[in-house]
């Protein structure tokens, strides 16, 4: 009971306001990533369905190396691996050299490669979903391809896959732990931190547990919320109440 | 080991190369995967069970366990599972005069349990989802009949649900296979990432070897792919495509 309470004490004392300090390099490394990552599926995406193999092969197997191989070792790839290669190479000497000494920058190129693959997938289905009579619409109206697709076909496509974007992105939030493996301090690596610290076990685990449920939990509020807005028009009415007279 | 090594003396099989951690570390990797899906197939059967038991209490704890665990990361979940696990089974044994205190927890067994009880959770929603798409009227024949509750499980209910149950099955157990690798954080199992990691580190080419590492996770997964296609026909054998 009292090493329950001591536990208690330092969780309320040390360790949360640790960690909620950390919570702006998580959501960093989630913004950030998460930008990234859905900028890049959308030429995946296009590349992917296209029906030349210049385009949809090399898309194909970024999707596959993406979707395949664990995150962890797409992370250690980049740090370990070309952290180590970079040195050697004129990016030494360039403007990307600050960046590209932070374990921080590694983890954001991995996680905005890797999502780019996941959105990518998601995207291409989103455009191969499209009806076809409103690409047809498109063309009755005059419209060149690239209008189309601008104006049709990809506000459509984002629009139909709204609810798997946005599970990405939460998937990406809880995936950001993985960077505390390569020493970035998020809410995981200050964890991991505070038990080098105290050799408490459980009570930093517990507090970053907390931290990422109330996360995720704001994080799904605000989106669905985003997708509810996006995709108004798409819902079904509530209720239609008749006007009175009608029988 | 000599860091100048060439490519095929690194790759070689035998105390000069890392060839045969890797495959070890391949054929560990598979091993853990296999049993963490099982496990998890099972907590997930049961998770699955209590949510649609219609039991008020019996549903709040298969909801809390489904929407808690899918809402942490796996990383902390395998921390605080691995630990709770290897503490609680130490205590137990002590407490039960089984072992003395310096007791070692099997590895293997706390990482499977622990891993398998996270994809018990997505398991639960996989199997809860199946098992509603399978007809009503098909139960209630099953029941007219004068079946009991594991004929009509094992007849009825399991072979039907288990087509629906595919597609997210699939997808859990490729997920299960890449998830395998955070086993590395904890260093008590030398599976696939781990050797790779000790190759990279020892031989200083990292490149190199997350590269090969990330072509044997590749080969688990497009193997899988292959295999899960045949059982995809296999189950929906009989039935028409649309």
């Amino acid at each position: 009971m009292a090493d329950f309470l001591d536990g208690l004490q330092y969780l309320a004392t040390v360790a949360l306001p640790a960690l909620l300090a950390a919570i702006p390099t998580t959501l960093a490394l989630t913004l950030i990533s998460g930008a990234i990552g859905n900028l890049l599926a959308l030429p995946i995406a296009v590349a992917r369905t296209s029906r030349n193999p210049l385009l949809w092969v090399p898309a194909y197997c970024y999707i596959l190396v993406m979707r395949g191989t664990p995150l962890l070792i797409q992370l250690f790839f980049i740090y370990y691996g070309l952290g180590s290669l970079l040195p050697g190479t004129w990016v030494r000497h360039s403007w990307l050299w600050p960046y590209l000494r932070e374990a921080f920058w590694y983890a954001v190129f991995a996680f905005s490669l890797n999502t780019a693959g996941y959105t990518g997938e998601i995207l291409r289905v989103g455009l191969n979903s499209v009806p076809h009579g409103e690409i047809e619409a498109g063309r009755a109206f005059g419209m060149t391809g690239w209008l189309i697709f601008w104006r049709v076909t990809l506000p459509r496509a984002i629009r139909i896959q709204l609810p798997a974007m946005v599970n990405e992105v939460i998937l990406l939030l809880k995936a950001t732990s993985l960077a505390s493996t390569i020493t970035v301090m998020d809410i995981m690596g200050t964890r991991t931190d505070l038990f080098a610290q105290s050799f408490r076990t459980y009570s930093p685990l517990l507090g970053a547990a907390i931290i990422y449920f109330v996360l995720v939990f704001l994080f799904t509020r605000v989106l669905n919320w985003v997708e509810r807005y996006l995709n108004k028009d798409r819902l079904a009415p509530v209720a239609v109440v008749l006007p009175a007279g009608i029988p | 080991m000599n860091p100048n090594q060439s490519v095929w003396q690194m790759l070689s099989y035998g105390d000069q190369g890392w060839s045969d951690e890797l495959l070890h570390g391949l054929w560990l990797t598979i091993q853990i995967s296999v049993c963490i899906y099982l496990v998890g197939f099972c907590f997930g059967l049961v998770g699955a069970g209590m949510k649609l038991s219609g039991n008020r209490l019996l549903m709040r704890i298969g909801d809390i366990y489904s929407t808690l665990i899918r809402a942490l990361p796996e990383l902390l979940l395998l921390f605080l599972l691995y630990y709770a696990g290897t503490d609680m089974a130490r205590s137990v044994l002590v407490g039960l005069g089984i072992a003395g205190e310096d007791v070692q927890i099997n590895a293997f067994a706390a990482a499977v349990l622990a891993l398998g009880f996270i994809y018990g959770a997505y398991m639960t929603e996989v199997l809860r989802g199946a098992i509603l798409a399978v007809p009503k009227g098909q139960i209630e024949a099953a029941r007219a009949y004068g079946m009991h509750f594991g004929l009509r499980f094992r007849r009825v209910l399991f072979p039907q649900m288990m087509r629906y149950a595919m597609g997210g099955m699939g997808n859990l157990w490729l997920n299960t296979t890449k998830d395998s690798a955070l086993i590395v954080v904890l260093g008590s199992l030398p599976e696939l990432l781990s050797a790779t990691r000790n190759a990279a580190a020892a031989t200083k080419h990292y490149a190199f070897f997350f590269f090969i590492g990330g072509l044997l996770y590749l080969l688990i997964t497009v193997t899988s792919m292959i295999i899960q296609a045949r059982i995809e026909k296999h189950l929906n054998r009989g039935y028409r495509r649309v």
